[in-house]
Protein backbone atom coordinates (compact mmCIF):
# COMPACT_ATOMS: atom_id res chain seq x y z
CA UNK A 1 0.00 0.00 0.00
CA UNK A 2 2.67 2.44 0.48
CA UNK A 3 5.03 0.68 -1.75
CA UNK A 4 4.86 3.81 -4.04
CA UNK A 5 8.40 4.03 -5.45
CA UNK A 6 8.97 7.36 -3.96
CA UNK A 7 8.67 5.76 -0.41
CA UNK A 8 11.94 4.14 -0.17
CA UNK A 9 13.35 7.54 -1.20
CA UNK A 10 11.38 9.44 1.80
CA UNK A 11 12.33 6.94 4.35
CA UNK A 12 15.90 7.50 3.16
CA UNK A 13 15.58 11.46 2.98
CA UNK A 14 14.45 11.52 6.63
CA UNK A 15 15.52 8.17 8.15
CA UNK A 16 19.30 8.47 6.70
CA UNK A 17 19.93 11.77 5.36
CA UNK A 18 17.99 13.86 8.22
CA UNK A 19 18.95 11.72 10.86
CA UNK A 20 22.74 11.69 10.52
CA UNK A 21 22.28 15.64 9.14
CA UNK A 22 20.91 16.91 12.09
CA UNK A 23 24.20 15.83 13.78
CA UNK A 24 26.07 17.79 11.67
CA UNK A 25 24.71 20.92 11.78
CA UNK A 26 24.72 20.47 15.77
CA UNK A 27 28.29 20.08 15.27
CA UNK A 28 28.84 23.28 13.23
CA UNK A 29 26.50 25.40 16.08
CA UNK A 30 28.24 23.51 18.91
CA UNK A 31 31.45 24.43 17.29
CA UNK A 32 33.77 26.59 18.85
CA UNK A 33 32.04 26.17 22.74
CA UNK A 34 32.30 22.50 22.69
CA UNK A 35 35.67 21.56 25.06
CA UNK A 36 37.58 18.77 23.88
CA UNK A 37 38.30 17.56 26.93
CA UNK A 38 34.79 17.96 28.65
CA UNK A 39 33.34 14.82 30.30
CA UNK A 40 30.07 14.86 28.27
CA UNK A 41 32.36 14.42 25.08
CA UNK A 42 34.00 11.47 25.92
CA UNK A 43 31.26 9.50 26.84
CA UNK A 44 29.55 10.61 23.72
CA UNK A 45 32.63 9.31 22.06
CA UNK A 46 32.71 5.71 23.91
CA UNK A 47 28.94 5.17 22.78
CA UNK A 48 29.29 6.35 18.83
CA UNK A 49 32.43 3.67 18.99
CA UNK A 50 30.46 1.09 20.58
CA UNK A 51 27.62 1.53 18.18
CA UNK A 52 30.22 1.67 15.05
CA UNK A 53 32.21 -1.19 15.90
CA UNK A 54 29.17 -3.81 16.84
CA UNK A 55 27.67 -2.97 13.27
CA UNK A 56 31.13 -3.63 11.75
CA UNK A 57 31.94 -6.91 14.30
CA UNK A 58 28.39 -7.59 13.15
CA UNK A 59 29.14 -7.58 9.46
CA UNK A 60 31.89 -10.18 9.84
CA UNK A 61 30.18 -12.16 12.22
CA UNK A 62 27.07 -12.28 10.28
CA UNK A 63 27.49 -11.10 7.04
CA UNK A 64 24.90 -11.58 4.28
CA UNK A 65 25.04 -12.18 0.54
CA UNK A 66 27.71 -14.84 -0.45
CA UNK A 67 30.46 -14.40 1.85
CA UNK A 68 27.88 -15.72 4.32
CA UNK A 69 29.22 -19.20 3.09
CA UNK A 70 32.22 -18.94 4.20
CA UNK A 71 32.85 -20.40 7.81
CA UNK A 72 33.25 -18.08 10.37
CA UNK A 73 37.00 -18.91 11.83
CA UNK A 74 37.85 -17.85 8.17
CA UNK A 75 36.26 -14.34 8.21
CA UNK A 76 36.86 -13.24 11.81
CA UNK A 77 40.97 -15.03 11.38
CA UNK A 78 41.18 -13.11 8.27
CA UNK A 79 40.22 -9.81 9.85
CA UNK A 80 42.41 -10.53 13.41
CA UNK A 81 45.54 -11.49 11.67
CA UNK A 82 45.00 -8.24 9.46
CA UNK A 83 44.34 -6.02 12.27
CA UNK A 84 47.36 -7.68 14.26
CA UNK A 85 49.29 -6.87 11.59
CA UNK A 86 48.21 -2.99 11.42
CA UNK A 87 49.22 -3.40 14.86
CA UNK A 88 52.31 -4.71 14.21
CA UNK A 89 53.49 -1.99 11.72
CA UNK A 90 52.60 1.01 13.13
CA UNK A 91 48.63 1.12 12.80
CA UNK A 92 48.74 1.91 9.02
CA UNK A 93 45.49 1.26 7.57
CA UNK A 94 46.44 -0.66 4.17
CA UNK A 95 48.40 -2.69 5.89
CA UNK A 96 45.23 -4.07 7.77
CA UNK A 97 43.38 -3.99 4.63
CA UNK A 98 45.72 -6.12 2.23
CA UNK A 99 46.86 -8.83 4.92
CA UNK A 100 43.24 -8.99 5.92
CA UNK A 101 41.95 -9.64 1.95
CA UNK A 102 45.14 -11.85 1.63
CA UNK A 103 44.09 -14.29 4.10
CA UNK A 104 40.42 -13.93 2.96
CA UNK A 105 40.84 -14.97 -0.66
CA UNK A 106 43.79 -17.41 -0.21
CA UNK A 107 41.42 -19.11 2.74
CA UNK A 108 38.06 -19.03 -0.10
CA UNK A 109 40.26 -20.72 -2.78
CA UNK A 110 41.69 -23.27 -0.05
CA UNK A 111 38.08 -24.12 1.33
CA UNK B 1 57.45 23.67 -4.90
CA UNK B 2 56.45 26.15 -2.14
CA UNK B 3 57.92 29.05 -4.26
CA UNK B 4 54.92 31.26 -5.03
CA UNK B 5 53.64 32.31 -1.62
CA UNK B 6 50.89 30.25 -0.43
CA UNK B 7 48.68 33.30 0.78
CA UNK B 8 48.66 34.77 -2.70
CA UNK B 9 46.82 31.22 -4.18
CA UNK B 10 43.31 31.96 -4.74
CA UNK B 11 40.27 29.85 -3.19
CA UNK B 12 39.28 27.89 -6.28
CA UNK B 13 43.72 26.93 -6.52
CA UNK B 14 43.00 25.50 -2.83
CA UNK B 15 40.09 24.05 -3.81
CA UNK B 16 41.86 22.27 -7.02
CA UNK B 17 44.75 21.32 -4.33
CA UNK B 18 41.92 19.75 -1.71
CA UNK B 19 40.94 17.96 -4.96
CA UNK B 20 44.03 16.13 -5.51
CA UNK B 21 43.90 14.77 -2.09
CA UNK B 22 41.69 12.21 -3.64
CA UNK B 23 44.44 10.45 -4.90
CA UNK B 24 45.52 9.29 -1.29
CA UNK B 25 45.72 5.92 -0.08
CA UNK B 26 42.58 6.12 2.51
CA UNK B 27 40.39 8.01 -0.31
CA UNK B 28 41.15 5.25 -2.52
CA UNK B 29 40.59 2.14 0.27
CA UNK B 30 37.39 4.53 0.95
CA UNK B 31 36.44 4.47 -2.76
CA UNK B 32 37.08 0.59 -2.78
CA UNK B 33 34.70 0.29 0.15
CA UNK B 34 32.16 2.09 -1.71
CA UNK B 35 32.37 -0.68 -4.59
CA UNK B 36 31.94 -3.15 -1.51
CA UNK B 37 28.90 -1.02 -0.40
CA UNK B 38 27.41 -1.19 -3.95
CA UNK B 39 27.33 -4.98 -3.84
CA UNK B 40 25.93 -4.82 -0.06
CA UNK B 41 22.81 -2.36 -1.16
CA UNK B 42 22.48 -4.77 -4.30
CA UNK B 43 22.50 -8.37 -2.14
CA UNK B 44 19.79 -6.29 0.46
CA UNK B 45 17.39 -5.63 -1.91
CA UNK B 46 18.06 -1.97 -2.30
CA UNK B 47 17.87 -0.16 -6.34
CA UNK B 48 20.89 1.20 -8.24
CA UNK B 49 18.98 4.91 -7.42
CA UNK B 50 18.22 4.63 -3.97
CA UNK B 51 21.99 3.52 -3.71
CA UNK B 52 23.13 6.70 -5.26
CA UNK B 53 21.16 8.72 -3.66
CA UNK B 54 21.73 7.15 0.11
CA UNK B 55 25.37 7.61 -1.17
CA UNK B 56 24.75 11.73 -1.84
CA UNK B 57 22.50 12.14 0.95
CA UNK B 58 23.59 10.16 4.41
CA UNK B 59 27.14 9.84 3.29
CA UNK B 60 28.57 8.37 6.13
CA UNK B 61 29.21 4.19 5.31
CA UNK B 62 27.80 2.71 8.66
CA UNK B 63 24.89 5.00 8.96
CA UNK B 64 24.03 3.27 5.49
CA UNK B 65 24.76 0.19 6.63
CA UNK B 66 22.30 0.42 10.00
CA UNK B 67 19.77 2.06 7.62
CA UNK B 68 19.62 -0.39 5.05
CA UNK B 69 19.93 -3.04 7.54
CA UNK B 70 16.45 -2.09 9.73
CA UNK B 71 14.87 -1.01 6.15
CA UNK B 72 15.69 -4.94 4.89
CA UNK B 73 14.29 -6.13 8.38
CA UNK B 74 10.82 -4.08 7.99
CA UNK B 75 11.63 -2.04 11.10
CA UNK B 76 8.76 1.43 10.53
CA UNK B 77 10.89 4.21 9.90
CA UNK B 78 11.28 5.24 13.53
CA UNK B 79 13.05 2.88 14.51
CA UNK B 80 15.11 3.24 11.22
CA UNK B 81 15.42 7.01 12.36
CA UNK B 82 16.45 6.48 16.07
CA UNK B 83 18.95 3.88 14.90
CA UNK B 84 20.76 5.55 12.50
CA UNK B 85 20.50 9.24 14.73
CA UNK B 86 22.30 7.24 17.44
CA UNK B 87 24.42 5.68 15.30
CA UNK B 88 25.65 9.06 13.93
CA UNK B 89 25.80 10.97 16.95
CA UNK B 90 29.70 10.53 16.57
CA UNK B 91 29.28 13.03 13.71
CA UNK B 92 28.38 15.60 16.17
CA UNK B 93 32.36 15.82 17.85
CA UNK B 94 33.80 14.89 14.94
CA UNK B 95 32.30 18.37 13.11
CA UNK B 96 32.76 20.46 16.18
CA UNK B 97 36.18 19.42 16.45
CA UNK B 98 37.35 20.61 12.91
CA UNK B 99 35.16 23.64 12.92
CA UNK B 100 37.88 25.82 15.44
CA UNK B 101 40.56 25.19 12.76
CA UNK B 102 38.47 25.35 9.51
CA UNK B 103 36.31 28.51 9.91
CA UNK B 104 37.06 32.31 10.39
CA UNK B 105 35.53 35.21 11.69
CA UNK B 106 34.09 35.82 8.44
CA UNK B 107 33.25 32.30 7.90
CA UNK B 108 29.31 32.06 6.90
CA UNK B 109 27.61 30.23 8.94
CA UNK B 110 25.56 28.40 5.82
CA UNK B 111 28.68 27.59 3.76
CA UNK B 112 30.03 25.57 7.38
CA UNK B 113 26.15 23.81 7.46
CA UNK B 114 26.58 23.06 4.28
CA UNK B 115 30.75 21.70 3.77
CA UNK B 116 29.35 19.77 7.32
CA UNK B 117 27.36 17.46 5.03
CA UNK B 118 30.94 16.06 3.45
CA UNK B 119 32.38 15.51 7.02
CA UNK B 120 32.87 11.49 7.35
CA UNK B 121 35.68 9.13 8.77
CA UNK B 122 37.92 9.33 6.01
CA UNK B 123 37.02 13.20 5.13
CA UNK B 124 37.82 14.17 9.08
CA UNK B 125 40.69 12.07 9.52
CA UNK B 126 41.99 14.20 5.99
CA UNK B 127 40.96 17.41 7.68
CA UNK B 128 42.44 16.48 10.99
CA UNK B 129 45.89 15.52 8.88
CA UNK B 130 46.42 18.86 6.35
CA UNK B 131 44.46 21.25 7.72
CA UNK B 132 47.27 23.11 9.89
CA UNK B 133 49.37 23.62 6.39
CA UNK B 134 46.78 25.77 4.55
CA UNK B 135 46.68 29.56 5.45
CA UNK B 136 43.34 30.07 7.40
CA UNK B 137 41.02 31.74 5.22
CA UNK B 138 41.99 29.30 2.67
CA UNK B 139 40.94 26.19 4.78
CA UNK B 140 36.99 25.53 3.88
CA UNK B 141 37.90 26.18 0.20
CA UNK B 142 40.54 23.39 0.51
CA UNK B 143 38.42 21.05 2.59
CA UNK B 144 35.75 21.51 0.24
CA UNK B 145 37.69 20.37 -2.28
CA UNK B 146 38.37 17.13 -0.63
CA UNK B 147 35.40 15.95 0.48
CA UNK B 148 33.09 17.27 -1.84
CA UNK B 149 34.97 15.76 -4.89
CA UNK B 150 34.77 12.54 -2.73
CA UNK B 151 31.47 12.36 -1.76
CA UNK B 152 30.75 13.22 -5.50
CA UNK B 153 32.83 10.66 -6.74
CA UNK B 154 31.48 8.00 -4.62
CA UNK B 155 27.77 8.69 -5.74
CA UNK B 156 29.40 7.94 -9.34
CA UNK B 157 31.27 4.76 -8.21
CA UNK B 158 28.19 3.38 -6.61
CA UNK B 159 25.91 4.04 -9.94
CA UNK B 160 28.29 2.42 -11.88
CA UNK B 161 29.62 -0.32 -9.76
CA UNK B 162 26.39 -1.27 -8.71
CA UNK B 163 25.18 -3.69 -11.62
CA UNK B 164 28.90 -4.64 -12.49
CA UNK B 165 29.25 -6.14 -8.76
CA UNK B 166 26.87 -8.78 -9.49
CA UNK B 167 28.69 -10.03 -12.25
CA UNK B 168 31.72 -10.58 -10.04
CA UNK B 169 32.66 -14.06 -9.03
CA UNK B 170 31.39 -15.02 -5.42
CA UNK B 171 35.22 -14.78 -4.00
CA UNK B 172 35.28 -11.36 -5.93
CA UNK B 173 32.38 -9.77 -4.01
CA UNK B 174 32.92 -11.28 -0.85
CA UNK B 175 36.04 -10.00 -0.31
CA UNK B 176 34.73 -6.37 -1.60
CA UNK B 177 31.94 -7.14 1.09
CA UNK B 178 34.39 -7.63 4.14
CA UNK B 179 36.74 -4.85 2.82
CA UNK B 180 34.60 -2.21 4.24
CA UNK B 181 34.17 -3.66 8.12
CA UNK B 182 37.96 -4.15 7.97
CA UNK B 183 38.11 -0.56 6.66
CA UNK B 184 36.92 0.79 9.71
CA UNK B 185 38.47 -1.93 11.93
CA UNK B 186 41.82 -0.18 11.28
CA UNK B 187 40.67 3.39 10.55
CA UNK B 188 38.52 3.93 13.42
CA UNK B 189 41.39 2.18 15.99
CA UNK B 190 44.06 4.24 14.14
CA UNK B 191 42.28 7.44 14.25
CA UNK B 192 41.52 6.90 17.80
CA UNK B 193 43.45 9.95 20.23
CA UNK B 194 41.54 8.67 23.58
CA UNK B 195 41.98 5.31 25.46
CA UNK B 196 37.89 5.62 25.91
CA UNK B 197 37.60 4.83 22.05
CA UNK B 198 39.69 1.71 22.49
CA UNK B 199 38.13 0.76 24.87
CA UNK B 200 34.86 1.04 23.44
CA UNK B 201 36.15 -0.34 19.91
CA UNK B 202 36.78 -3.33 21.64
CA UNK B 203 33.56 -3.03 23.61
CA UNK B 204 31.72 -3.11 20.30
CA UNK B 205 33.57 -5.91 18.49
CA UNK B 206 32.83 -8.51 21.36
CA UNK B 207 29.25 -7.00 22.61
CA UNK B 208 27.45 -6.35 19.13
CA UNK B 209 27.89 -10.25 18.03
CA UNK B 210 27.33 -11.47 21.88
CA UNK B 211 24.13 -9.19 21.42
CA UNK B 212 22.87 -9.76 18.53
CA UNK B 213 22.41 -13.96 19.13
CA UNK B 214 20.57 -12.57 22.84
CA UNK B 215 18.46 -9.91 21.58
CA UNK B 216 18.39 -9.68 17.83
CA UNK B 217 16.22 -6.02 17.87
CA UNK B 218 17.97 -4.08 19.86
CA UNK B 219 21.17 -5.28 20.21
CA UNK B 220 22.85 -2.32 18.54
CA UNK B 221 21.03 0.21 20.75
CA UNK B 222 22.16 -2.15 24.10
CA UNK B 223 25.95 -2.19 22.99
CA UNK B 224 25.93 1.45 22.12
CA UNK B 225 24.34 2.77 25.01
CA UNK B 226 24.83 0.00 27.49
CA UNK B 227 28.16 -1.15 26.47
CA UNK B 228 29.92 2.61 25.66
CA UNK B 229 28.60 3.86 29.21
CA UNK B 230 30.35 1.20 30.27
CA UNK B 231 33.37 1.77 28.55
CA UNK B 232 33.40 5.71 29.49
CA UNK B 233 33.21 4.52 33.04
CA UNK B 234 35.84 2.09 32.46
CA UNK B 235 37.90 4.63 30.90
CA UNK B 236 37.46 7.04 33.72
CA UNK B 237 37.56 5.87 37.09
CA UNK B 238 39.96 2.87 36.21
CA UNK B 239 42.15 3.94 33.08
CA UNK B 240 42.26 7.43 33.54
CA UNK B 241 42.69 7.87 37.16
CA UNK B 242 45.89 5.95 36.95
CA UNK B 243 47.65 7.68 33.73
CA UNK B 244 46.03 11.43 35.10
CA UNK B 245 48.81 10.95 37.96
CA UNK B 246 51.58 11.16 34.86
CA UNK B 247 53.34 14.54 34.63
CA UNK B 248 52.31 14.73 31.13
CA UNK B 249 48.27 14.97 31.97
CA UNK B 250 49.21 17.86 34.14
CA UNK B 251 49.90 20.99 32.24
CA UNK B 252 46.72 20.95 31.19
CA UNK B 253 44.81 21.61 34.41
CA UNK B 254 46.90 24.54 34.62
CA UNK B 255 45.68 25.86 31.76
CA UNK B 256 43.22 28.83 32.59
Amino acid sequence: MTESWWWVFLVIAVAGWLATDIWRWLGVIVGNRLDEDSEGLQWVRAVATALVMAVTAKLVVFPTGTIADAPLWLRAGAVGIGFVAFLIAGQRVIVCVVVSLVCLVSGLLIV
Amino acid sequence: MQASPTEYRSNTAWFVTGMRGIISIPAIILMTSFVGFSAFALESGITRAEAVFMTLSVWALPAKMILIGTMASGAPVAASFLAVTLSSIRMMPMVASIMPEMRNERSPTWLLLFLSHFVAITSWVFAMQHMQAVPRDRRLAYFGGFAITLTLLNGVIVGVCYGIVAQFPPIVAGALFMLTPIYFFASIWASARHSVVKLAFIVGVIGGPLMATIEPRFDILYVGIGGGTAAYLIDRYLIRNRTSKSPRAEPREELP
